[in-house]
C-alpha cells in the first residue's frame, strides 16, 4: 500500500474486527486496507491504492456484519466487496481465512473470471508475475465447470505503437481506464458493449463502428480535442445496430482490421493515441491484457534480475525498477516511491533505455592518429597519457574549457568541477549545454546552490496554488504534472501558467493561462494576475527552463516570491543539472554553493582538496567558452555528454570544436563531439554505473549499478586522467564523489548576490516560442521506434489573427515556414489562441530541429510565411 | 567374509584341496558359457531402451511449422540451468509457429544437461521431446556442446515445408493443436516458392 501523505494531525479511529482480530484504523479506511494492516491478504484485481475504488472485479468479497440501530451485530445478506466498503465502528468482517461463505464467493468469482480467460499463460508476457495466475493458484479451484467454447477476439489490438491490447485476456477490472482518466487525464480506451460482449476498446470503427469525419488531425487546435457530442451519438447508435448483428452471436468478432503492425489507431479525439503515461496501464494491468510492444516476448519474469534505478531523463528523479537479462536491460518499470513518483512514471522514463546500447557505443579509448587523422582504438594507459599531456599543454598555452553537460550524476559532476580547478587550474566550467544567461547563473548561486531539499513533491501536492513560470510540466517534468493533476482533482489546487498558449498539459490541469509573449516572462511575473495566483499562503512558484531566455525573469520571480511569500523551486530539464549546480560545475560556483569570488570559500575548498590555492577569477560560461575557443583564445576543450545541437548556436559550437587545438571527449556513444575530438574516452551509461542524481527538489537519488560492466564512470575516468597529469583527485570508487561533497557541507557564508536588474528586450515583429516535447528526437530516445511512434506530431502554432495576416482564410489549413538568416523550418499549422506575432515550434521534434537549423530560442525574431503547398480545406 | 568361510570349508574337504589352486577358475569357466553382457560399443551398436533419455528434439507440426512457442517453461523447469530460450513475435512475413510467439533462440547446453527429462514434462505444446540419440552428445570443445535450435529441430518429414511460411489457410492455432492440420497445402508451397523465386537472382549473383 502506498502512503502518499503521512498525516500529521490525529485522526479519528474506528475499531472493527477482522477474522476475530480487533483493529483500529483511520475513519474512511477501506476494509481491504484494514485487512492489510493485519497482514491478511484478500485477493483483488481492480483495487489499486492510488485509484478510486471501483468494485469492478468482485474478487475481494468478504462476509460483513454490522451493528444495527439497536447495536445488534447483524450479518449483511450477501458477501460484500471489501475494496469499496469503508470500515465502520463495530463491524465484524470475515475474510476467506475464517468464512466459508466468503471463501466460496471468491472461488466462484475466480471461476467466473476464468470462463473466458484464455489459458495461454505460456505465451503471455504476464505469465510468472500475473496476479490472476497467482490468485487463481492461491484462491481458485483446480478445475472449471465451464466446458463450452471460450469467447475469443482477434489478437491483439494495437492501441498505440507501444501498447497492445489483448481483449480475451481482459477481466474488465478497469484499472487502465481509471488510470487514464484519474491520473493521466488521457481517456483513450473505455468499456464498450454490454454483458458477455463487454470489452475494453479504443474508439475505433472496428469495435463500435465509430466513424468521425475528421479533418487532418495535424491541424486540430486544442479546443477541438474534446469529442463532439454529435460524434458520440453517432457512435452509440451504430453500436446498437451492430450489437444485434448475427456475427456477434457466434462469439467470434470481426477481424476489426487491426493487426499488430502498422499505424497507431486514433484515440477518441481523433489523434493517434499519444498519452505520455500509457506504460503505467501495462504495469498495473492485473492480467496480460495490456502488453508493451518493446518488451513483448523478450523474456519471462523469472529470467530477469531486478535492480533499483533512478530515471536519467528529466529532473524528477523517478524511482525505477531496472529488469535485465544476460547483461542487457529488457525493461524498466516505475518503482514505488511515495515521496517522489508514487507508483507512476512517464513513457520516456519507462522505455527510453536502448540509447545506451546502440551500434555506435564506444567500447575502447580512441586517439586521433597524427598521420591519418583518423580516430584509432588504443589502450587505456596510452589514451590517458595522450589526453593528460594534451590537456596540460593546452592549459599552459591558454587554458582548457570544460563542458560536462547536464546529464551527469553528482559524483561525475563533482569530478569535473574538481578536475577543472585542481588539474586545469581554471573556473572555465559550465554544465549548461543549453540556452543560458548570466542572470540564471547568479540566480543559481543565490537561490539554488547549497540550499538542500527545498520544495518537495509532497509540498507541491499540498500547495493550494502553483504558478508554472516557463515550465511545461507534462512535457518537461512529467512527474510534476501527475502530482499537480492529482491535487487539482482531489484538492482543487489552482494552477497558473506563464506561457504563450495553453498546452494540453495545462488544459488537463484546469489551469489558468497568463498569456505571455516569449521573452516577456519577467513582465508577466510582475503582473497582478501572477501575484494573485500565488497569494494564498503555501503557494509554490516553479521556474522552468524557458526563463533563462527571458531577461529579468529570475529577478522578477524572486521579487514575486518575496512579495507573496510563495516558495520558489527551480525545475531544470535534465537529470544532472541540479547535481551539477551543487557540485560546482559553474564558472562562478564552487561545490556546496560556495561563490568563487569569496576568498574564504576558496580557502575552504582548497584546504579540503589539499591544494595551495584555487583560481580566483570567475570562469567563462558555455557561450564564452565556445566563442573564445572558436576565436583561438582557448586551445583546449574537455567535453562530456554535450550535443552541440542543444546549444544556443550549434554552428559556433562546431566551429569551436574544430578550432580548439586539443579536444578530449568523454562519451557513451560516438557523437558530434567525439567526431571532432583528439582523444575519446568511453564512459558508462547510467545502467552500467552506480551514482546519485539530485532531482529538482534537491533530493539525493542514489542508484546502484545494474549491469556488470567494465565501463568506467566519468568520475573514474577523470580520476585516472588526473593521476596521469600528476594530480590526485582521490575520487576512485562509485560513491567517492558524493561522499566528499557531503563532507564539504553547505556554504554558510555570504551567498552570491541577487541577479542584477536587466532591461527588458524590446519585442520584435514576430518572435519564436519553443520548448521541447517529452518525446522527440533527443539522443536519449534513440533505438526505440515504438516509443517514437507515440510522440505528438510536430506542428507550428500561431494565433488566428497571425494566420489571417499570413493570408490564410478562416477554415483553411496549411503549412507555415519559419525562417531566419540561418535556415528555415516548415511545419503544418495549428491555429491556437495565443499572442499575435508569436510562432511556436517544438524544439527538437522530427522536422523541427529549432536550435540546429535556426540557432534561435525563445523571444528571438523570425520571419513567418505561408509554405508554398498551402491546402485549401473545407 | 563369505569367501573366507568357503575357503575354510574347502581346506577341510580332503581330496578337493588338490583342486584348490584352480577352483577359482570355476567361475571363469562357467561364465565363458553364459550370455555376454558387455557391449562392443563402437563396433556393434545396440538400440537403447525405448524411453531412453537422449538428445532433445524440437518437434514440428505436420506442415513444417515449429511447435515451440518460446515460453521458456523448459528453461524454468531445468534443474541444471542448461536451457536458454528467447521468444519473439511471429510476423506475416516470417512465421515460424502457429500463433503469436515462437522460440527465436533455443539452446541446450549438454555440458550441463543431466538428461532428467523435466523439460519434456514442462513443455505445454509437446514441442520438446527426447530422442534415443546419444552419440552426438560428445565433442572436443565446450562451445560445440551447446546445441542451437537448428541442431535440435526435428528432421523434415513428408508433407512438411521448412518454416518460415504461413499457417494453412483458414486454420487457427487451435486447429494445429487439435491435429486438424495433417500436411502442408499447396498455398504454403506457393508462398515459399514466391519467396525463394525472389531470392534466386540474388543468390546467383552472389555465387
Amino acid at each position: 500500500m502506498t502512503v502518499t501523505e503521512p498525516s500529521k494531525t490525529p485522526v479519528d479511529l474506528v475499531t472493527l474486527t477482522i477474522d476475530g482480530i480487533e483493529v483500529s484504523v483511520p475513519k474512511g479506511t477501506l476494509l481491504i486496507r484494514a485487512a492489510e494492516e493485519l497482514g491478511i491478504a484478500i485477493p483483488r484485481f481492480c483495487d489499486h491504492p492510488l485509484l478510486a475504488p471501483a468494485g469492478a472485479c468482485r474478487q475481494c468479497l468478504v462476509e460483513v456484519a454490522m451493528p444495527d440501530r439497536e447495536g445488534n451485530v447483524r450479518p449483511m445478506p450477501k458477501p460484500q466487496a471489501s475494496c469499496t466498503m469503508t470500515a465502520s465502528p463495530g463491524m465484524v468482517v470475515k475474510t476467506q481465512l475464517t468464512s466459508p461463505v466468503s471463501e466460496k464467493a471468491q472461488r466462484g468469482v475466480m471461476e467466473l473470471l476464468l470462463i473466458n480467460h484464455p489459458l495461454d499463460c505460456p505465451v503471455c508476457d504476464k505469465g510468472g508475475e500475473c496476479p490472476l495466475q497467482n490468485q487463481a493458484m492461491a484462491n481458485g479451484q483446480g478445475s472449471s465447470r465451464f466446458t463450452e467454447v471460450k469467447r475469443t477476439f482477434p489478437k491483439p489490438i494495437r492501441i498505440s505503437t507501444q501498447v497492445l491490447l489483448d481483449r480475451e485476456r481482459c477481466i474488465l477490472c478497469q484499472r487502465c481506464t481509471r488510470f487514464s482518466k484519474e491520473i493521466a487525464g488521457d481517456p483513450f480506451i473505455d468499456l464498450q458493449m454490454r454483458g458477455a460482449k463487454q470489452q475494453i476498446g479504443t474508439f475505433s470503427p472496428g469495435v463500435l463502428n465509430f466513424h468521425v469525419d475528421l479533418p487532418d488531425p495535424v491541424v486540430r487546435t486544442s479546443e477541438e480535442l474534446e469529442p463532439t457530442p454529435q460524434s458520440l451519438q453517432q457512435g452509440s447508435s451504430e453500436d446498437e445496430s451492430r450489437g444485434a448483428s448475427h456475427e456477434h452471436a457466434t462469439g467470434t468478432y470481426a477481424a476489426d482490421n487491426l493487426t499488430t503492425t502498422g499505424q497507431a489507431l486514433l484515440d477518441e479525439s481523433g489523434q493517434p493515441f499519444a498519452s505520455y503515461f500509457s506504460g503505467n496501464t501495462i504495469q498495473i494491468c492485473p492480467v496480460g491484457a495490456l502488453t508493451g510492444a518493446a518488451y513483448r516476448f523478450r523474456a519471462r519474469p523469472f529470467d530477469l534480475v531486478s535492480t533499483k534505478g533512478v530515471c536519467e531523463h528529466c529532473s524528477s528523479g523517478c524511482a525505477l525498477r531496472v529488469d535485465h537479462r544476460r547483461g542487457k536491460v529488457t525493461r524498466r518499470l516505475a518503482a514505488d516511491d511515495p515521496a517522489v513518483n508514487e507508483e507512476w512514471n512517464c513513457d520516456k522514463g519507462r522505455w527510453a533505455f536502448n540509447w545506451a546500447t546502440g551500434a555506435d557505443r564506444l567500447t575502447h579509448p580512441l586517439v586521433r592518429d597524427p598521420e591519418t587523422g583518423e580516430l584509432e582504438p588504443v589502450s587505456w594507459p596510452y589514451a590517458l597519457q595522450v589526453a593528460a599531456a594534451g590537456l596540460l599543454k593546452a592549459r599552459d598555452a591558454g587554458g582548457v574549457g570544460v563542458l560536462p553537460g547536464g546529464r551527469l550524476t553528482v559524483e561525475d559532476a563533482y569530478a569535473y568541477a574538481k578536475f577543472a580547478r585542481v588539474v586545469l587550474r581554471t573556473n572555465d566550467i559550465d554544465f549548461r549545454a543549453r540556452a543560458h544567461s548570466a542572470e540564471e547563473e547568479a540566480f543559481l548561486g543565490h537561490a539554488v546552490a547549497g540550499t538542500g531539499l527545498g520544495v518537495t513533491f509532497a509540498e507541491l501536492e499540498a500547495a493550494p496554488a502553483v504558478l508554472l513560470a516557463g515550465l511545461e510540466a507534462e512535457e518537461e517534468a512529467a512527474s510534476i504534472f501527475l502530482r499537480l493533476r492529482k491535487s487539482v482533482l482531489n484538492k482543487g489546487k489552482k494552477v497558473t501558467s506563464i506561457a504563450p498558449w495553453a498546452s494540453r498539459g495545462l488544459i488537463k490541469l484546469s489551469g489558468t493561462l497568463i498569456q505571455t509573449v516569449p521573452g516577456q516572462e519577467a513582465a508577466a511575473l510582475g503582473t497582478p494576475e501572477a501575484a494573485a495566483a500565488v497569494s494564498t499562503p503555501g503557494s509554490v512558484i516553479l521556474l522552468g527552463p524557458r526563463l533563462t531566455e527571458s531577461s529579468g525573469a529570475y529577478q522578477a520571480a524572486l521579487a514575486l516570491a518575496a512579495a507573496t511569500g510563495a516558495k520558489l523551486a527551480w525545475v531544470p530539464r535534465r537529470a544532472g543539472e541540479r547535481g551539477a549546480v551543487e557540485a560546482g560545475a559553474l564558472p562562478s560556483l564552487l561545490p556546496g554553493g560556495r561563490p568563487v569570488s569569496d576568498a574564504a570559500a576558496r580557502v575552504d575548498i582548497a584546504a579540503a582538496w589539499d591544494v595551495d590555492s584555487l583560481p580566483a577569477q570567475p570562469g567563462r560560461d558555455t557561450a564564452r567558452i565556445i566563442d573564445d575557443a572558436s576565436a583561438g583564445l582557448l586551445p583546449g576543450l574537455l567535453v562530456g555528454g554535450v550535443d552541440p545541437d542543444d546549444l544556443p548556436d550549434p554552428a559556433a559550437a562546431r566551429a569551436a570544436l574544430e578550432t580548439a587545438s586539443f579536444v578530449v571527449s568523454l562519451e557513451v556513444r560516438a557523437s558530434t563531439v567525439s567526431a571532432y575530438a583528439d582523444v575519446v574516452l568511453p564512459v558508462a551509461p547510467p545502467a552500467e554505473k552506480g551514482g546519485t542524481f539530485l532531482n529538482w527538489e534537491g533530493r539525493w537519488r542514489e542508484f546502484p549499478q545494474a549491469l556488470t560492466s567494465e565501463a568506467l564512470s566519468d568520475g573514474e575516468v577523470l580520476d585516472s586522467l588526473a593521476s596521469e597529469a600528476g594530480e590526485g583527485l582521490g575520487l576512485r570508487g562509485e560513491k567517492a564523489g558524493s561522499a566528499e561533497l557531503a563532507q564539504l557541507g553547505r556554504w554558510e557564508g555570504a551567498r552570491t548576490e541577487r541577479p542584477e536588474a536587466h532591461t527588458l528586450a524590446p519585442a520584435s515583429a514576430t518572435v519564436l516560442s519553443t520548448w521541447s516535447m517529452l518525446l522527440d528526437k533527443g539522443r536519449l530516445q534513440d533505438g526505440e521506434p515504438y516509443l517514437a511512434g507515440t510522440a505528438h506530431r510536430a506542428v507550428a502554432r500561431v494565433s488566428p489573427a497571425t494566420a489571417t495576416g499570413l493570408g490564410l482564410a478562416a477554415g483553411v489549413t496549411g503549412s507555415v515556414t519559419v525562417s531566419n538568416d540561418r535556415g528555415e523550418i516548415t511545419l503544418p499549422l495549428a491555429i491556437t489562441p495565443m499572442p499575435d506575432g508569436v510562432v511556436w515550434l517544438p524544439s527538437n521534434s522530427p522536422g523541427s530541429p529549432v536550435r540546429a537549423r535556426l540557432a534561435a530560442g525563445n523571444g528571438d525574431p523570425v520571419v513567418l510565411r505561408l509554405a508554398g503547398d498551402a491546402l485549401m480545406g473545407a | 567374509m563369505a569367501d573366507r568361510e568357503q575357503n575354510d570349508s574347502d581346506s577341510s574337504g580332503g581330496w578337493l584341496s588338490a583342486f584348490a589352486p584352480i577352483a577359482g577358475f570355476g567361475v571363469t569357466f562357467a561364465t565363458m558359457f553364459t550370455k555376454v553382457v558387455t557391449e562392443e560399443y563402437p563396433e556393434q551398436k545396440v538400440p537403447t531402451a525405448p524411453r531412453f533419455h537422449g538428445r532433445h528434439q524440437l518437434n514440428r507440426h505436420p506442415d513444417g511449422l515449429e511447435k515451440c512457442v518460446g515460453c521458456e517453461l523448459c528453461a524454468w523447469a531445468c534443474p541444471a540451468d542448461a536451457i536458454y530460450v528467447e521468444g519473439a513475435d511471429n510476423t506475416e512475413e516470417e512465421r515460424f509457429s502457429p500463433g503469436e510467439r515462437y522460440g527465436r533462440v533455443y539452446q541446450i547446453n549438454y555440458l550441463r544437461c543431466i538428461l532428467c527429462g523435466l523439460c519434456i514434462e514442462a513443455c505445454p505444446t509437446r514441442a520438446l521431446t527426447m530422442t534415443n540419440e546419444y552419440e552426438q552428445l560428445k565433442g572436443p570443445t565446450r562451445a560445440g556442446l551447446i546445441f542451437e535450435k537448428q541442431d535440435l529441430l526435428a528432421p523434415m518429414l513428408g508433407g512438411m515445408i521448412p518454416a518460415p511460411h504461413p499457417m494453412v489457410p483458414g486454420t487457427t492455432e487451435q486447429d494445429y493443436y487439435q491435429g486438424k492440420v495433417t500436411q502442408a497445402v499447396p498455398e504454403q508451397q506457393e508462398w515459399v516458392d514466391a519467396r525463394t523465386g525472389d531470392d534466386e537472382p540474388a543468390q546467383e549473383a552472389h555465387r
